[in-house]
């Protein structure tokens, strides 16, 4: 059900909004809000505590937030802490089940987008600035689903005037 | 690098209709907050782009339409189902029975309406879909089931019976939250063969 909803909010998208770049758009930024929401409960349910470095985070991500959320477990490849980026290799991506993009897709739509903007608005809520990409994508003729992950910069927490 | 088997490959280069379904034994569930944050980023973007609550609620239809009409073909593969269904009743019991079950992990109650012939209603006490919505004051009576409904009319559509869907909100005292009603109701022709089967 949950991939059959996804699927059918896509296809709205492509249906009213005039450009495929658009669409990648806006599934972002609905990925954005969830992950601005979905990183309190991932939180609050994990137990786990700041992550040191971005390895630390990678390995987060992968191993307890994607079972956590999708029930599958991702890996973590292509580390490089020269540029803080890393890739997410995910074999079964639960949003693709059922798919076939239509060969005036397959260049430009990138259909799980979304997860995208999972990561990027879960991470921005714990200080973490990245940039999202998906690079590989079994929809496209790839064998794996890959994100790639990129830190721009850790935000200083701004404590308001008048909290402590 | 992870290494795929060969069959991985092959899989991904089939075609989509030849693919075996996806395995539910080995393949975890997806967690309902990931379903919900979806869902609620959908009535928001729908939120977004529409004037009145009525059309909120067709639009919710819409997308719960195209999901029904893929479910009913899938559920009927998975759970082995030899023959279409003919009869309105037998179908409809499916629905409430196998498909709310695989949807929603429990059953709805089913009702025949006792003035209207055509007239059919899928009542439930508590939507699962509705756990984690609470409507504001100034939008009453939008009910965010009406995506379950549209899916409800998907499939009754798939399996040509054709109906008109739509869903309600009824206040029962003593209970916190409204129930929800699915009404189902019948095209002439439906019912029409009802009759000509007869019993």
């Amino acid at each position: 059900m949950f991939t059959l909803t996804y699927g059918a909010i896509v296809c709205q998208l492509i249906k009213e909004l005039d450009s495929l770049d658009e669409v990648n758009n806006q599934l972002d930024k609905m990925g954005y809000n969830i992950g601005l929401r979905l990183i309190d409960e991932f939180l609050a349910r994990s137990n786990l505590g700041r992550c040191r470095d971005i390895k630390e985070t990678a390995e987060v991500i992968t191993k307890v937030g994607f079972k956590m959320f999708f029930g599958v477990t991702a890996n973590v490849a292509n580390f490089n802490p020269k540029k803080q980026s890393f890739l997410i290799q995910l074999e079964d991506n639960p949003l693709i089940d059922f798919v076939e993009l239509p060969p005036q897709y397959k260049d430009k739509l990138s259909y799980s987008n979304l997860l995208c903007g999972v990561i990027r608005g879960a991470l921005e809520m714990v200080q973490m600035k990245v940039v999202c990409t998906i690079k590989k994508c079994p929809l496209k003729g790839d064998e794996i689903t890959e994100i790639k992950v990129k830190l721009i910069e850790i935000l200083t927490t701004e404590i308001p005037v008048g909290d402590e | 690098m992870i290494s795929l088997g060969d069959d991985k490959r092959k899989r991904n280069q089939m075609n989509i209709v030849d693919r075996a379904l996806p395995d539910r034994k080995s393949k975890k569930e997806v967690s309902l907050s990931a379903f919900s944050f979806l869902f609620s980023e959908l009535v928001q973007y729908t939120h977004r782009r529409v004037t009145h609550i009525k059309e909120l609620e067709r639009r919710l239809a819409d997308v719960g339409y195209s999901v029904g009409l893929r479910l009913l073909e899938y559920i009927s593969w998975k759970e082995k189902v030899q023959k279409r269904e003919t009869r309105v009743v037998r179908f409809l019991q499916f629905i409430v029975s196998t498909v709310w079950k695989m949807l929603f992990g429990k059953t709805a109650t089913l009702e025949k309406s006792v003035d209207k012939k055509e007239q059919y209603m899928i009542t439930e006490d508590t939507t699962l879909i509705n756990t984690f919505i609470s409507v504001p004051k100034d939008m009453q009576g939008l009910n965010c089931a009406s995506l379950v409904g549209g899916i409800v009319e998907g499939m009754l559509d798939g399996a040509d019976f054709p109906a008109r869907v739509t869903t309600h909100s009824v206040t029962v005292e003593e209970q916190r939250f409204p129930k929800t009603v699915i009404l189902i109701e019948f095209d002439e022709e439906v019912l029409e063969r009802e009759r000509q089967l007869g019993n």
